[in-house]
C-alpha cells in the first residue's frame, strides 16, 4: 500500500458500495503504520505552512545564526571568552542552543497557538489521529530543520583549529535530542498561555530570555559565584547546554548525570504541565 | 459489517459543565445560557450547568435523525458526546455497538464528523488540506472524488482563506465523508449555504442516506429537519420535548382557527364544543381535529349569517411544535 500517492488503487468508484471496513483485529495490528503515515500526512501540511509564512522560516533559519552572528560581535563587550572555554568552544555550543531556543521554541509555539485559533487542532481531534499524533505532526517540520542546523553546526565547528570533533558524541546526542523534546514539549505548554499568534512573540520571551541569560551562552558559568553558578545550573536549559558542551567539549563543568537527570524532569514537567493546561478549543 | 438495528443508543445522557451547583431554578437556566454561551468561548462556567438533562434516543442503521432546538439548547453537547469529543456526565451512550470515547480507536474509523465550527489551515490550498485529511483516514476515498461529491472540485488550486463561508462548509463536509463513514454527524451543515448550495447538501445527504449511511443531523432549520430527517427530536433546555417522524411530531401539535367576531357577536355566542379562547375579539380554537372543528365553526356562522373576520386555519406543523416551545419560554425568543 502506498503512503505517497493520493488515489489507491484499491480504493472503490464512486457508483462501488460502500466497502466494507476491515475488522478491527486487523487494524489493531498495524498501529504503526497507520500512525506513521498518519504523522506524515500532518508533518507535510506543517512543512508547507512553515515554507509559505516568511516570518516563521525566517525565525527558523536565519535567526540563530543572526543571533550567534550578534554574539561574535558582543564578545568583547559580554566578555565571552572570560572563563575555561575558548571564544569558538562558547559560540559553537551557544548556537546550538540557539536553533532549539529559535528554530523549535520560538517557532512552534505561533504554529501550535494559529492551529488552535482557526481551530485545525480541534478538527483534527475528530478524526483518527490521536492526540500526540496530532501535537507531534505539527513539531516535525522544525524539530527536522533544526537537527539539520544542529548537524551542520557540529559538523563546520570541529573544523575550526581550536574546537574538535565531539569529545563525547552520545552525551552530545543525548543533549540535542532533550533539548529538541524539552522545547517542543515547552512551545506546547506556552502555547496554552498565548492568545494570539502574534502575541507569541511575547510569550516566548520569558523562557528565551531566561535560558540565554543562565545556560552559559553570555556568561560562561565557571566566572560566576559559584552559588549562582548552582542555581542557574538547576534551571531548564542549562543542563541542556551543560550536556551539549561536556559532549563536544568534554569541558563546562557541571555533573554530567545530574544535567541528564534535571534535563529529564524539567522535561516531564513540561509534559505534565501540557496535561494540565494545554487546551484544544480556541481562545478567541 | 455490524449489523446491529440501532447504530447509536443514548440512554439518560447527562453532560454538566464546570461545577456541580444546581441549576434548577429559573434563575439557574437564564444564568445557564449565559455559562453555555461562555463554554462555547472554551471556558466552563463556574457556576456549572447542565447542558444535557436526561436524554434518551436511538438512530437505526440507515436513517437521516435531527437533531433539533434553539441555539443552547443542548444539540452540540449532546452530538460532541457522541462524537467521542467528551464523556458524559451520567448516562450511556453507544455508537456502532462500541462507547466513543473509550473506544475510540475503534469508532472513528468507521464514522465521518462535520463540526459546526471545524477549522482547516488557511494557508493551505482545498487539495492540500484534503491530502492532509485523506492521510489521517483509513481507506479514504480518491481527493477528486471526495471534493466533486460536495461540487468544490475547481477550487482544488484555491487557499482556504480564500474560499467563500460556504465553501469552506463544503470542504468540511466533503473531509468528514472521505472515509466512506458508516456513521456521519452533521453539526448544522448548512448553516451559511446559499440557498442552491444547500439544496445540493441536501441532495447529497439524501443520495448517501440511500447508499446505506446512517446520519446525525442537528439543525435549527425547521425546514431542512422537515425535508431531510426521517426522525427527529426536538431539545429544549438540556431535554427531549417531541420526537418521531416528522409528520408525527406535527401531529402531536394542535391545529388552529383563527377570526374575529364581528360587532355585536360575543365569544359566548360561539358553541361550547369548540373550547374556543378569545383575546378581545380576536378567537383561537386549538384543535386535533380540524376538520371537524372547522365545519362546525362554518355551519354556526351560515346558520347565525355571521361573517368572520381575518379567518385563518393553519394545520398541525412542526413549525408549530417550535413555537409552541418559543411560547413557553419567553424568556428565549431572544435565541430563536
Amino acid at each position: 500500500m502506498s503512503t505517497t500517492t493520493t488515489t489507491r488503487p484499491d480504493s472503490p468508484r464512486p457508483d462501488a458500495p460502500r466497502p466494507v471496513k476491515p475488522a478491527p483485529t486487523s487494524w489493531m495490528r498495524l498501529p504503526d503504520k497507520a500512525a506513521r503515515r498518519r504523522m506524515a500526512a500532518l508533518s507535510r501540511a506543517e512543512l508547507t505552512l512553515l515554507v509559505r509564512n516568511r516570518t516563521a522560516l525566517f525565525g527558523a533559519l536565519l535567526m540563530p545564526l543572526l543571533m550567534v552572528g550578534f554574539l561574535l560581535t558582543m564578545a568583547d563587550t559580554l566578555g565571552l571568552d572570560d572563563g575555561n572555554l575558548p571564544l569558538a568552544a562558547v559560540l559553537g555550543t551557544s548556537a546550538i542552543g540557539m536553533v532549539l531556543l529559535m528554530a523549535v521554541y520560538s517557532t512552534l509555539i505561533p504554529a501550535y497557538v494559529g492551529r488552535r485559533e482557526e481551530r485545525v487542532l480541534k478538527r483534527l481531534r475528530t478524526g483518527e489521529a490521536t492526540d500526540s499524533q496530532i501535537l507531534a505532526g505539527t513539531a516535525v517540520p522544525a524539530v527536522v530543520l533544526s537537527l539539520m542546523q544542529c548537524a551542520v553546526i557540529i559538523v563546520a565547528g570541529s573544523a575550526h583549529p581550536s574546537l574538535s570533533t565531539p569529545v563525547r558524541p552520545d552525551l552530545l546526542i543525548a543533549g540535542v535530542l532533550l533539548g529538541t523534546l524539552m522545547m517542543t514539549l515547552m512551545a506546547i505548554l506556552t502555547s496554552a498561555f498565548t492568545r494570539t499568534v502574534e502575541s507569541a512573540q511575547i510569550t516566548a520571551m520569558p523562557l528565551f530570555l531566561l535560558a540565554m541569560a543562565t545556560s552559559g551562552m553570555l556568561t560562561q558559568l565557571d566566572t560566576l559565584p559559584d552559588r549562582m553558578a548552582d542555581i542557574f545550573r538547576m534551571l531548564p536549559f542549562t543542563p541542556i547546554m551543560d550536556l551539549v558542551r561536556a559532549g563536544w567539549l568534554d569541558a563546562g563543568g557541571g555533573d554530567v548525570t545530574r544535567a541528564l537527570l534535571l534535563a529529564v524532569a524539567w522535561t516531564v514537567l513540561a509534559g505534565y504541565g501540557i496535561r494540565r493546561w494545554f487546551r484544544w478549543d480556541p481562545r478567541q | 459489517m455490524d449489523m446491529t438495528e440501532h447504530v447509536i443508543e443514548v440512554t439518560g445522557l447527562r453532560r454538566r459543565y464546570g461545577s456541580a451547583a444546581s441549576g434548577g431554578s429559573k434563575a439557574g437556566r437564564k444564568g445557564g445560557v449565559t455559562a453555555l454561551g461562555r463554554k462555547r468561548g472554551g471556558d466552563t462556567g463556574a457556576g456549572g450547568f447542565e447542558a444535557v438533562r436526561g436524554l434518551d434516543f436511538q438512530v437505526r442503521r440507515g436513517e437521516v435523525f435531527a437533531l433539533l432546538g434553539t441555539n443552547g439548547a443542548g444539540k452540540t453537547s449532546t452530538v460532541e458526546v457522541l462524537e467521542g469529543l467528551a464523556r458524559p456526565t451520567a448516562g450511556k451512550v453507544a455508537v456502532l455497538g462500541l462507547d466513543p470515547f473509550a473506544d475510540r480507536a475503534a469508532v472513528r474509523p468507521r464514522i465521518g464528523i462535520m463540526l459546526q465550527e471545524g477549522g482547516f489551515p488557511s494557508d493551505l490550498t482545498v487539495a492540500e488540506t484534503a491530502r492532509m485529511w485523506s492521510g489521517c483516514v483509513t481507506g479514504a476515498r480518491p481527493i477528486q472524488e471526495a471534493l466533486e461529491l460536495v461540487g468544490i472540485e475547481d477550487r482544488a488550486s484555491v487557499r482556504v482563506k480564500m474560499l467563500s463561508g460556504g465553501e469552506r462548509r463544503r470542504l468540511d463536509l466533503a473531509m468528514s465523508l472521505i472515509g466512506y463513514p458508516e456513521v456521519l454527524f452533521l453539526d448544522e451543515p448548512t448553516t451559511g449555504l446559499d440557498p442552491e448550495a444547500r439544496q445540493q447538501t441536501w441532495a447529497l445527504i439524501r443520495r448517501l442516506r440511500d447508499a446505506g449511511t446512517s446520519i446525525m443531523l442537528t439543525t435549527h432549520y425547521l425546514d431542512e429537519a422537515e425535508k431531510l430527517a426521517d426522525r427527529l427530536a426536538i431539545m429544549h433546555e438540556g431535554q427531549i420535548v417531541h420526537s418521531g417522524t416528522p409528520a408525527e411530531v406535527s401531529a402531536q401539535q394542535p391545529s388552529r382557527i383563527r377570526f374575529r367576531l364581528p360587532h355585536g357577536v360575543l365569544p359566548a355566542h360561539l358553541p361550547t364544543s369548540l373550547r374556543a379562547a378569545a383575546h378581545g375579539d380576536q378567537i383561537e380554537i386549538r384543535t386535533q381535529d380540524l376538520q371537524r372543528d372547522l365545519t362546525e365553526l362554518m355551519l354556526w356562522a351560515q346558520q347565525q349569517h355571521v361573517a368572520l373576520e381575518q379567518l385563518n386555519a393553519r394545520t398541525a406543523s412542526l413549525e408549530e411544535a417550535f413555537l409552541d416551545i418559543a411560547r413557553q419560554q419567553p424568556q428565549l425568543e431572544g435565541a430563536l
